[in-house]
């Protein structure tokens, strides 16, 4: 066991000490330990994230706005989860009298558990993933999906227009938007010919000279990963797609009637969602925890994959500090109108490189087959109504 | 072509965002309780009773003649008048409030009360640090906690303070000169409210 190389003994840490306290646990508690150990990092790990997430999230917000965002707490106002965290423990948990009590508490626990779920078949470094499924991308949107019911719950649950407004806007939000989020997905399905998440990872593994082997490389993998993260955008309820809060139409959407540390769960829940899927975009096209340069893999596998989750935060955030909220006919035609087809042609274009030889060629003709139809769906996209003075025909 | 307009904003943001940590100049925000922007001339927020001279007592310019508590839309101030007269800053004796409170937590900040003084009596403060720990203790306000010299007025709205001053002056100095034998009319009422009974 100790054979190895120093960067490879970093690289499997983990791996190696897990397999080192196995061995002292007897056999009969060998399944459950095994199990404990592996899922008790993911709940811790990425609730941290989550912590760390939500300062940098307000901080980075507020300089985009030129503010300083939060400065009070600690040194430079690190430590405002923590207070943010008290705060919501200590808050009184109202629970409307006419609420249907029952399933206004799961919704928010089945929130956090659909979230943590997903995480299951996520590689965060190499040989570093709880389960190995041989379904993995099919698990993580099964799962994905039970969101969608959490927030109906949580919506219907609460006996409010507000947050069956909210819970309407999100089902139908999320559902219209799972579709190109599958499907821009199966382009990577095509290639590795898998639906282990581990397999699609190791299939990235390898590199051309000093270049990765990413899928986010190719034309339809760079269609297929702007597409998804568009989707994920939506699915993680994330300006600006974030109708279903809407804070200045219907205050919260479908938690409204939520407070205390029920509130702080929709926040962890949606958050874990959000990493979640950004991780599964890390896994089928940024080649999951691999090194972006061949020089560069002596750096652990771990840590790659935790940076670039870091990055897709950051470009998150970004996103929220700079787009508007879009109007619910907007985000609807979208996704129909746009996302839909552009995600089928995607399909087309994996199939066609694939068959086509390897050559300069190739390259023009699926860049050709994605960019012309994008540019002419764009154009009907487009608001052709300019804004005018109303005119009223009954009403001078 | 698509996405232009989003590439725009995108950059804007990222201006904004790296630009805060050079340029300081960017930040406009003000870090409260460390650094203070100075009081705006023209901003109101409460009353106070003015009082010239030295003792904050003795020398307030307040006649206790009721109107401000009678015309008090929220009714949240109390006097209580005098039974005597006592001398006030210039020496001439006048009736004086006895007590005059005025409830914080029921004050609207109207200014109705400084618009009807006919003394100039009552002014609006600027300050606005008055948050209370005490419920009961701390909100009404006596006259003891309300009364502020004149030279706090001229320094929070210099400006209408220093107009306020020379109309006095000039009610004094006409009250003061030897009166007219055929001149029964009193002193025409001044824009500023000038106290002619002075």
């Amino acid at each position: 066991m100790m054979h190895l190389p120093l960067t490879q003994t970093i690289d499997q840490i983990f791996v190696l000490s897990k397999a080192w306290i196995m061995g002292h646990v007897p056999v009969a508690f060998q399944p459950i330990s095994s199990a404990i150990l592996s899922v008790a990092p993911v709940l811790v790990v990425f609730p941290l994230l989550f912590a760390i997430t939500t300062v940098l999230e307000r901080k980075g917000l507020g300089r985009m706005q030129n503010r300083y965002g939060p400065n009070r707490v600690g040194p430079f106002g690190f430590w405002q989860p923590i207070a943010d965290g008290i705060k919501s423990l200590t808050k009184e948990d109202v629970i409307p009298r006419t609420a249907d009590q029952v399933v206004h508490f799961l919704a928010p626990l089945l929130l956090v558990l659909a979230a943590f779920l997903a995480y299951a078949v996520l590689p965060i470094g190499r040989n570093m993933v709880i389960a190995n499924l041989s379904a993995g991308v099919l698990f993580f949107f099964a799962i994905g999906s039970m969101v969608e019911l959490a927030v109906f719950m949580a919506g219907w649950s609460s006996h409010s227009k507000y947050s069956l407004l909210g819970a309407m806007r999100a089902v139908a939000q999320m559902i219209s938007y799972e579709i190109p989020l599958v499907l821009s997905s199966i382009v990577v399905i095509m290639a590795t010919g898998t639906l282990s998440t581990v397999a699609i990872v190791d299939a990235q593994t390898r590199y051309i000279g000093i270049l990765p082997h990413w899928y986010v490389l190719t034309p339809w993998g760079f269609c297929g990963f702007v597409l998804f993260m568009i989707a994920a955008t939506a699915e993680s309820n994330r300006s600006p797609f974030d109708l279903p809060e809407g804070e200045s139409e219907i205050i919260a959407g479908y938690y409204i009637e939520y407070s205390g540390f029920k509130f702080a769960l929709f926040f962890l829940g949606e958050y874990l969602g959000m990493f979640a899927t950004s991780g599964l975009a890390i896994t089928l096209f940024l080649g999951g925890w691999s090194a972006p340069f061949s020089f560069l893999t002596w750096i652990p596998s771990y840590l790659w994959f935790f940076l670039k989750l870091l990055v897709f935060i950051a470009a998150f955030i970004w996103v929220r500090g700079t787009f508007p909220r879009l109007r619910m006919d907007q985000l609807m035609g979208f996704a129909w109108k746009f996302m839909l087809p552009m995600s089928l042609l995607n399909l087309i274009d994996a199939a066609v490189w694939h068959l086509m030889p390897h050559n300069i060629l190739r390259w023009l003709v699926c860049i050709a087959i994605l960019a012309i139809p994008c540019f002419l769906l764009s154009l009907n996209l487009k608001q052709r109504k300019q804004l005018q003075i109303r005119t009223y025909r009954f009403a001078e | 072509m698509l996405g232009n307009g989003l590439l725009k904003g995108l950059a804007e943001t990222a201006r904004n965002f790296f630009g805060s940590y050079v340029d300081k100049d960017r930040l406009t925000t003000i870090q409260f309780p460390e650094e203070r922007a100075p009081r705006i001339e023209a901003s109101r927020n409460f009353p106070f009773l003015v009082y010239d001279g030295t003792d904050p007592q003795a020398g307030l310019r307040c006649v206790s003649c009721l109107i401000c508590e009678k015309e008090c839309p929220p009714k949240c101030i109390f006097i209580e008048k005098s039974t005597d007269k006592k001398p006030d800053a210039v020496g001439k004796p006048q009736f004086y409030p006895t007590r005059f409170n005025i409830d914080v937590s029921v004050c609207m900040s109207c200014q109705i009360c400084v618009e009807v003084c006919p003394f100039d009596a009552i002014k609006m403060d600027n300050d606005f640090e008055a948050s209370a720990t005490g419920r009961f203790s701390d909100l009404l306000w006596t006259k003891e906690r309300l009364a502020k010299s004149n030279e706090y007025y001229h320094q929070v709205h210099p400006t209408e303070a220093a107009d306020v001053d020379a109309a006095l002056a000039a009610a004094r100095a006409k009250a003061a000169a030897p009166k007219p034998a055929a001149s029964p009319a009193p002193p025409a009422p001044s824009a500023t409210g000038g106290a002619p009974e002075k």
